[in-house]
């Protein structure tokens, strides 16, 4: 078996009284998508959270490639090549794609005028988005100096992708990208999904919407109470029988475990 | 599995209304509403009156809009990142309180006076920038408070006496001296303006900070979670308010050519007057520095050519108010823009 790229060991996240993980773990392999279902109150977005840097776990250990890491805030992830789509579309709408797809870690002009001046190298993140854009097929975005509020819930989420795929070097999460979306549009991310994967880069897809996963994902981690009730295949089991496991109505079957 | 080529996202190409293209076009470009509203209103004055564009009354428009200009410099990053600054009147002329008597009744020259001035200015705005990322109060209720905690500080030091320009280093009326470019008397004190909106300008557009600036207002959360420090940004911003509002005061003591304990109360209005006016949304995130200044020519010109039109000084108020009233309303049509 190969070894996991992003481990986590024993999560445990209390809010008070209330424990949102009680001991969870989670494996994801290279090159896979690892989709992430549960019901509400099953802890996948604490998980996630926990994985993004968002929320230090109060217990358990994460470890990349091996090695133990501590995340302290969502920086702390990203720069360990963690990127994370959140499901609140984290764009700011009045700026610009490209200023979007930077926002955060902008590039600076070469020699004085950068270090200096400390003047954004505009052209340089302009050309760099086209690039990103068209590398994810998203080629109907013609101009990455449009702001992103011109832009279609779908072409959004595009733009949150884009700028994970372009700066995620070992991990994208991607938390309920389609949630907000029509049909077309979920299609159309769905896509993306599927390209980042062929890029090589592991995703964790977190989604209430079971065709969506059953459609994309390598394997399922069902999240129940707190912990990883199951990692099933989704080729060898009903999303019906998924959703049992989900809600406790069934136990986990040995040959899909 | 569908094939992945022409990817669906976004592929409408919709013949717009001109109604529709002209949202489209002040929503890329803010400032173009504005300086459209003031070159029509130099045209509209200088047709009403031969005075208008005579080199003493430009001189004069100039000199009166150089203390709300540089006040609406600090107020516009302010409200870029959804606040707003009450206590920048307050500010300023606490800050000139300090320069002048400090000098006056101790010697101080100029150039330290000026440096203790920016002191006070910046510590001021960290003041307010401290209330509003570490006890997270909305800014409207920390400058309402500072607005008074700073006036009654003035009153208390001044003892609400004016100080005399004639008993300060000559380099704190500097602002008020001019030079004259084509039979046009230019103050300084509208010069430093004019850079000071420049450099502003060149920094919010240039810079990482200018655009976390923008960021910060747009989407807090999502600045954040873009791994944006806001109240780092937040911070920055109150505090660099605070040494405008600091030059804001030198240009203050230049003008009236004393420092007086009374002198612009009310400038903190005014200056949200001239960055409405000027197209920055009072909801963070949209507009420009060189917007505020076309704001606060626009309101200097619709009151000094309506005076020179003969009309009562109530209805130039009057025409202020309406000027406000329809930049936001313009503002809020700009941000339905659709897709």
């Amino acid at each position: 078996m190969t070894e996991p790229i992003l481990q986590a060991r024993g999560l445990v996240k209390r809010y008070g009284r209330v424990t949102a993980l009680a001991g969870a773990d989670l494996d994801l392999l290279p090159g896979e998508i690892l989709a992430v279902i549960g019901d509400n109150g099953a802890g996948k977005s604490s998980l996630i959270k926990a994985l993004c840097g968002a929320v230090v776990p109060d217990e358990g250990e994460i470890l990349l490639d091996g090695i133990p890491v501590s995340f302290s805030t969502p920086v702390d992830a990203r720069t360990a090549g963690i990127e994370t789509v959140h499901q609140s579309l984290a764009v700011a709408p009045s700026l610009d794609i490209a200023a979007n797809l930077f926002l955060g870690r902008e590039l600076r002009r070469k020699g004085v005028l950068g270090s200096v001046l400390r003047m954004l190298d505009r052209n340089g993140m302009r050309e760099e988005a086209k690039k990103q854009l068209d590398a994810l097929g998203i080629m109907t975005i013609q101009n990455p100096g449009q702001a992103v509020e011109t832009l279609s819930g779908g072409q959004r989420q595009a733009v949150a992708v884009a700028r994970a795929a372009a700066f995620g070097s070992r991990v994208v999460i991607m938390d309920e990208p389609t949630a907000a979306l029509g049909v077309r549009e979920s299609r159309a991310v769905l896509d993306l999904v599927l390209q980042v994967r062929e890029r090589g880069l592991p995703v964790i897809l977190i989604s209430h919407n079971m065709p969506h996963v059953f459609e994309v994902a390598d394997r399922v981690h069902i999240q129940r109470l707190g912990r990883r009730k199951a990692v099933v295949d989704p080729k060898s089991i009903s999303m019906s029988d998924a959703v049992a496991i989900m809600t406790g109505a069934m136990e986990v079957p040995e040959e899909a475990a | 599995m569908t094939t992945t080529t022409g990817n669906p996202v976004g592929e409408e190409h919709v013949s717009r209304s001109p109604l529709s293209r002209l949202q489209h076009l002040l929503h890329a470009q803010a400032t173009i509403g504005p300086a459209v509203v003031l070159l029509i209103a130099i045209v509209v004055f200088a047709l009403l009156s031969d005075r208008f564009l005579q080199p003493g009354n430009i001189s004069l428009v100039l000199q009166q809009v150089a203390v709300v200009g540089t006040l609406a410099v600090g107020q516009t990053i302010v409200i870029l990142t959804a606040g707003i600054d009450l206590s920048c009147g307050a500010i300023m002329v606490l800050t000139s309180i300090v320069m002048a008597k400090i000098s006056a009744e101790t010697g101080l020259p100029g150039v330290p006076a000026l440096v203790l001035g920016f002191l006070v200015g910046t510590v001021c705005g960290l003041l307010n920038g401290l209330l509003v990322t570490r006890l997270k109060l909305p800014p409207f209720i920390v400058t309402l408070g500072t607005l008074n905690v700073f006036f009654a500080l003035n009153l208390w030091y001044s003892h609400s006496a004016t100080i005399r320009g004639t008993d300060m280093p000559r380099l704190l009326l500097w602002t008020g001296e001019t030079f004259t470019i084509g039979g046009t008397r230019v103050t300084y004190g509208s010069v430093i303006m004019v850079l000071l909106v420049a450099a502003m300008a060149f920094v919010l557009k240039n810079t990482a900070w200018g655009r976390h600036v923008y960021a910060t207002g747009d989407d807090p959360e999502a600045s954040r979670l873009s791994g944006i420090r806001t109240a780092r940004v937040l911070f920055s911003v109150y505090a660099a308010a605070g040494a405008v509002y600091a030059l804001a005061a030198w240009i203050l003591i230049g003008r009236i050519a004393s420092a007086s304990p009374q002198a612009g109360q009310f400038e903190n209005l005014d200056s949200i007057t001239a960055v409405v006016i000027g197209g920055t949304s009072l909801f963070g995130g949209r507009g420009a520095i060189v917007g505020s200044l076309i704001g606060a020519l626009i309101v200097g010109v619709f009151r000094n050519g309506l005076a020179l039109a003969g009309v009562d000084v109530l209805w130039q108020t009057f025409a202020v108010g309406v000027l406000i009233i329809a930049a936001v309303s313009i503002d809020q049509w700009i941000r339905k823009v659709k897709p």
